[in-house]
């Protein structure tokens, strides 16, 4: 088991003929994702990786049945290309496009809850559960099949963790990269629900950065929903105090998003914070009582 | 808004402010907080006086910024201070509007110490925000039908104003009743979206940097996000998060970060160019660890960037280097022909990098 995607997924690609968007394709290919289409408009009939081209992503669904789609497209374009992805049925939709500004993430919030379309990101690396589906940029292969699930607010740090579980023989469920935008789709607290209702996974890890109150809630609702255990890791440590918030970020935060704040509100729900992420596979072991 | 000129010089002062004798308050234009602690505030019951406060101001520094301009307003009787705001809440994932009839300068406190007298409306985003929603804020600030109907239509053009600059933050803070019972906006602040900048050409004509920010705005323009810090050991990773555990790593194992700098993703040689004259124009900087681990980022364009960037720049800056992830083999076989020491570990890059320091 797993959660969001397995070996039956069907992803599209919105944005294939371009540069990331063609190579990624490949990789995801390769790692055995049943990609079965991507969108270019006016291109359609083209080939991308030995994958058919279609102009909308309506036309991609009709044609292939696809579920999912990863997004390529420049980040003034993206919230056009969710809220399309949304409009044509896919049920989740993975936008690693950065730089999208808020107040479009902000439209596209109830066109998402009107339609029951997940989102993953903007801003992120993608998800994958080990040899069965990728859909993203995520170097396939520091990836090891297991039980440990994984949420991230960041890309590349998301790697270094997950190599250092494999290394150490903790496989993954499903690793998610929820991205880091202030706006973003699903969140901590989404997908610690969508682990504790997976058999299949057995602990998770958290990775945090500062910034917002996400780890404060997630903290919140391990203590009170969560039968599984969790270990955390908290980025930006060392980070001096970032750009002022006006007041009315202190009082919607009802914090200021320090990684200390953060450690501590983890530790009150009896989740282990590591200091390095090396730290992190032990505190998994000892947690599962390996 | 109370009556008010913008000058620069104080010949514009003695032009543009009347000779006509009442209070009026002369303010420093600067894009930071805490500018009356700073003395960039003053009172002036006179032209003469106004134009002594102007040639005090004018030139002053506030935070490092030079103060360029001045408002010279009339000052206002205040009956009663209210707060009106809006923000992108993370949580609900939408704009929300809030209010509180304690305003001034302790709206922190007040959010702290007695959150119920912060009124809170979650705006939609397809409707906006709707006149009888703001008159619904209003009748809970105001019970005159005037003074309703006034601040009623200062929060749906706050929203207007808001929206069309995709901002992050924008407060009045006071709004103020007046004893002959006008409502005025007396202070405001926005925040503006970074994202959004490329279709918000009067915003960036507006900014204002100091020297540290105007490196960060360069190296923006180059696909970099860049902050620099006290410390002596440059890092250039990818990811803002890597690159945020690596200066923690830098910390942890007793060294002092240089700065943040994240080359993002989808990175092109040209990118990683940039990144090291921008590292080693910080003259503190005396090692460089390189951590790349690749996703989107592919190894050997950063191999292929950093050799580039090695021909073209002459230092003597000791570098580490750690390459891991997607296309790290290809990276790693061009690196071998630098010579340049190449780490497994993020640690180890780490303790190198202080190590290198040191020497």
């Amino acid at each position: 088991m797993s959660i969001l995607i397995n070996k039956d997924t069907k992803v599209i690609v919105q944005g294939i003929t371009g540069r990331d968007g063609a190579f990624h394709t490949a990789k995801m290919k390769a790692y055995g994702t049943q990609v079965v289409g991507g969108t270019s408009p006016g291109k359609a009939g083209q080939q991308v990786e030995g994958v058919p081209v279609f102009n909308t992503v309506e036309d991609a669904v009709k044609a292939t049945g696809a579920d999912a789609s990863v997004i390529f497209v420049p980040a003034p374009f993206a919230a056009d290309a969710i809220m399309e992805a949304s409009y044509a049925g896919v049920k989740l939709v993975v936008c690693i496009t950065e730089h999208v500004p808020v107040q479009d993430m902000i439209r596209v919030t109830p066109v998402l809850q009107k339609n029951g379309t997940k989102l993953v990101g903007a801003n992120c690396p993608g998800l994958i559960t080990p040899d069965e589906c990728l859909i993203g940029i995520l170097p396939a292969m520091i990836f090891k099949k297991g039980n440990v699930g994984l949420i991230s607010r960041s890309g590349t740090l998301t790697y270094e963790v997950v190599n250092m579980l494999s290394e150490s023989g903790l496989g993954q469920t499903t690793c998610v990269g929820i991205g880091g935008d202030a706006v973003s789709g699903l969140y901590f607290i989404d997908l610690l629900e969508m682990y504790e209702n997976d058999p299949a996974t057995e602990a998770v890890v958290v990775i945090g950065e500062i910034g917002g109150d996400a780890e404060e809630q997630a903290a919140r609702f391990i203590k009170e929903k969560m039968t599984k255990p969790v270990v955390a890791f908290i980025a930006g440590q060392s980070a001096p105090p970032g750009k002022r918030m006006g007041h009315a970020g202190a009082i919607i935060s009802s914090g200021s998003g320090t990684a200390e704040e953060k450690i501590k509100a983890f530790k009150a729900a009896n989740v282990p914070v590591a200091k390095e992420p090396r730290e992190i596979p032990g505190l998994v072991k000892e947690k599962l009582g390996l | 808004m109370p009556e008010g000129v913008v000058c620069h010089s104080v010949d514009e002062v003695k032009k543009k402010v009347s000779d006509k004798d009442k209070l009026r308050v002369v303010k420093a234009q600067v894009h930071v907080g805490g500018r009356g602690k700073a003395g960039g505030v003053k009172l002036a019951t006179t032209k003469a006086e106004a134009i002594e406060k102007a040639k005090q101001i004018l030139g002053m520094d506030i935070k490092g910024i030079t103060v360029e301009k001045i408002l010279v307003a009339d000052a206002v009787d205040i009956e009663k201070e209210f707060y009106v705001g809006l923000i992108n809440d993370r949580n609900t994932k939408s704009v929300t509007l809030m209010a509180s009839a304690e305003g001034g300068v302790e709206i922190e406190e007040v959010a702290k110490v007695s959150p119920e007298k912060i009124i809170k409306l979650t705006i939609d985003p397809a409707m906006g925000l709707m006149p009888w929603q703001a008159r619904k804020i209003s009748l809970q600030l105001f019970s005159d039908p005037k003074q309703i109907r006034q601040c009623a239509d200062i929060l749906v053009k706050l929203y207007q104003l808001y929206i069309e600059t995709d901002s992050s933050l924008a407060e009045i803070n006071p709004l103020v009743l007046t004893p002959d019972k006008q409502v005025l906006a007396i202070d405001g602040k926005m925040n503006f979206d970074d994202n959004a900048l490329f279709r918000q050409k009067d915003i960036i004509a507006m900014r204002e940097a100091d020297k540290d920010e105007q490196k960060e705005i360069e190296a923006n323009a180059k696909g970099l996000s860049y902050i620099k810090l006290d410390g002596n050991i440059g890092c250039m990773v990818n990811g803002a998060g890597l690159a945020m555990a690596t200066m923690d790593m830098i910390k942890l194992y007793g060294g002092e970060p240089a700065n943040f700098l994240d080359i993002g993703g989808s990175s092109n040689p040209q990118k990683v160019i940039d990144a090291m004259n921008i590292l080693l124009s910080d003259k503190n900087v005396n090692s460089v660890m390189i951590n790349i681990f690749g996703g989107i980022t592919r190894c050997d364009d950063v191999a292929r960037g950093l050799v580039a960037a090695l021909d073209q720049i002459n230092t003597d800056v000791p570098i580490v280097i750690r390459l891991s992830g997607t296309n790290a083999k290809e990276g790693l076989e061009i690196i071998e022909q630098t010579g340049l020491p190449v780490v497994k570990t993020m640690r180890e890059a780490a303790q190198k990098a202080i190590e290198l320091s040191k020497k």
